[in-house]
């Protein structure tokens, strides 16, 4: 299965976006580089508003992520409440 | 407190994403009545490519120009703080070494131009695509480009005061031997119609081959304390996630509009995945050679990026009929030794190079062989010994025969054999009765296809041998005319102390001085 991966610059609300990541999606994996975190994942990668907007104690619009992302593979599919990465072929 | 504690106007209105999308993405257009709609979007048609309903154009981030103004302006005022902060702090003398900036003198000079001009590209592509979505994201990414030549041009400005090399990247890079490389790369696109520009930019490049750059050099840049270049970089790189979004859906977008685009499509993918990763030769050396702390090889970068990334992507895309492009498996045997061709030949012509080179270090080498052990004890180390001691006998070698270019990518015949590291490659073609050489069978199939074109290039050499880049007081008849020496001068090189070896430079003495000073009144 191909793999998707998002990256961030690491700051503190990038810390919880991770954490949010690895809560809803297992089997992310965590990879921490100078400056930047990428996170890894077979075939799709969900990161949900709700679980970021509790580890942030705020609200969170999902287009906030342009501000602390690096970069990301895959299709994306992005709803108010969802931001989705996945490949179609496995 | 940041700007984005507040919620946004968008959260508390209740319409959604999609909504808001289709709102501010469609019906803003209109069927023209005084002129025909082909004379006005004259270039939608002529490449072939039959689009049959352009409202299945979809933007899947559904950027809305309200948001993207707004998130764009956050990045901006995080990355001035940073610049700022970074200048008003004496950030350079945080840098590991003052080898380090060589590699940003690269970037001035070859990539931020591109930038530029890739500014003008989308601008100009938006405009030819009659489909509004389209129009919106090229839109947005035309004005990404500008504030990303912005940025590195701002970014690097400060390094400028203090520094060797800086201060003529623009006059340079239309006329220095390699940075024709990236520029003919830019021009190749540019004067391409709209659907191959955007196959060659907004796909080949931003998905394919972005990633190398802004992420691992950039990442390196962190790591060897440039927080200007990090900061300017990744905030580069989150445009670029949409740039590779927006080519993506494009590729995708042509390939389900009509059955007949596919072998166009295929054709220009191989074209444009080989003119990319040649260009990509600079940022190998500049992972493996010039950052003074390496934050992974050019093989490791390729690996996951390229290898990983592009590997899934045309898994992806196979469903549509495409294949890999040709040349992939030859970039990937390549991975073990592009890097360490291309440093050699920088190092032979530092004179005609505004950024200094050095043989790698013992310690550097150790780091090469375990990185490469399949290659680098093996034919490069030998290579840095020698010139090693050739340095430490007073006799550094500086190659002052110019090298022959490929007349596609424009590199000089650096480039070995498929299979044999020994061998320097070399293919010819004919057309019109002359002999074109090129440096691989990826450049060669370029060429053979569009001979027309690529016989109209600007080969930096072959102008030079034809008496065009010299000064207006250079005289060839004075008996101690120095051809060399009257190129350096018409690239604006300070010589002597832009094109000196490190080794002894200005940079370095400078440098070591202020850092030596840092600690004392």
């Amino acid at each position: 299965m191909s793999t998707v991966f998002i990256a961030f610059q690491t700051n503190e609300t990038s810390r919880m976006i991770v954490e949010a990541i690895t809560d809803d999606n297992p089997e992310a994996v965590v990879n921490e580089q100078p400056a930047m975190v990428k996170v890894d994942a077979p075939g799709t990668l969900t990161v949900h508003r709700a679980t970021v907007e509790d580890k942030l104690g705020r609200s969170f619009d999902l287009q906030e992520l342009h501000v602390h992302l690096i970069t990301l593979s895959g299709h994306i599919d992005e709803s108010d409440d969802e931001f989705t990465l996945s490949w179609n072929a496995n | 407190m940041t700007m984005t504690s507040e919620p946004t106007p968008a959260a508390k209105k209740k319409l959604g994403l999609k909504e808001r999308y289709a709102l501010m993405t469609r019906g803003l257009d209109w069927e023209t009545t005084y002129q025909p709609m082909e004379k006005v979007f004259p270039y939608a048609t002529y490449e072939g490519i039959k689009i049959h309903d352009w409202d299945a154009w979809q933007d899947p981030f559904r950027l809305t120009m309200d948001a993207y103004w707004k998130y764009q302006a956050e990045k901006e005022q995080k990355l001035y703080a940073i610049m700022d902060a970074f200048a008003q702090n004496n950030g350079h003398l945080g840098l590991t070494d003052a080898r380090y900036l060589n590699s940003l003198k690269l970037f001035l000079t070859g990539v931020s131009p591109l930038e530029y001009m890739a500014h003008r590209g989308f601008a100009h592509v938006g405009r030819a695509m009659p489909g509004v979505g389209a129009r919106v994201a090229c839109q947005m990414q035309s004005l990404d480009e500008l504030r990303h030549a912005q940025t590195q041009i701002h970014s690097m400005s400060n390094y400028n005061k203090l520094y060797d090399g800086f201060h003529s990247w623009r006059h340079m890079h239309d006329r220095v031997w390699y940075l024709s490389v990236p520029k003919s790369f830019f021009d190749d696109a540019i004067t391409a119609g709209p659907f191959e520009f955007m196959i060659a930019i907004g796909f080949s490049f931003e998905y394919v081959l972005t990633n190398l750059l802004f992420v691992p050099f950039i990442s390196g840049a962190a790591y060897n304390g440039d927080m200007g270049a990090m900061a300017f970089g990744f905030s580069a790189q989150s445009d670029e996630s949409r740039h590779m979004t927006l080519g993506l859906e494009a590729i995708k977008f042509m390939l389900e509009q009509d059955p007949d685009n596919l072998p166009i499509v295929q054709r220009w993918i191989d074209k444009w995945f080989w003119r990319g990763y040649r260009v990509l030769t600079l940022v190998a050396m500049m992972l493996d050679y010039m950052l003074p702390k390496k934050v992974m090889s050019w093989k490791e970068a390729w690996e996951i990026y390229a290898e990983e990334n592009g590997g899934a992507l045309f898994a992806d895309l196979a469903r549509y009929g495409i294949r890999p492009p040709l040349g992939w498996q030859q970039a990937c045997d390549d991975k073990e030794h592009l890097s360490h061709q291309a440093w050699s030949t920088f190092y032979q012509y530092q004179g005609a190079a505004p950024f200094h080179t050095w043989v790698p270090s013992p310690e550097d080498m150790a780091w090469e062989a375990e990185k490469y052990p399949n290659t680098f004890d093996q034919y490069y180390r030998p290579r840095f010994e020698y010139w090693a001691e050739q340095e430490a006998a007073g006799t550094r070698f500086n190659n002052a025969t110019l090298p022959q270019l490929c007349q596609v990518c424009q590199i000089p015949m650096l480039f070995t054999e498929p299979g044999d590291p020994t061998r320097i490659c070399y293919r010819e073609s004919e057309y019109d009765g002359e002999t074109y050489h090129t440096c691989s069978d990826g450049c060669q199939a370029i060429f053979d296809h569009e001979p027309e074109k690529y016989v109209q290039a600007w080969l930096p050499v072959h102008q030079i041998y034809q008496g065009h880049c010299f000064g207006p007081d250079a005289d060839p008849t004075s008996p101690d005319f120095n051809p060399l020496l009257e190129v350096i001068k018409w690239y604006r090189m300070d010589v002597g102390t832009d094109n000196a070896p490190y080794e002894g430079s200005r940079d370095q003495e400078n440098f070591q001085a202020w850092k030596a000073m840092q600690t004392k009144n």
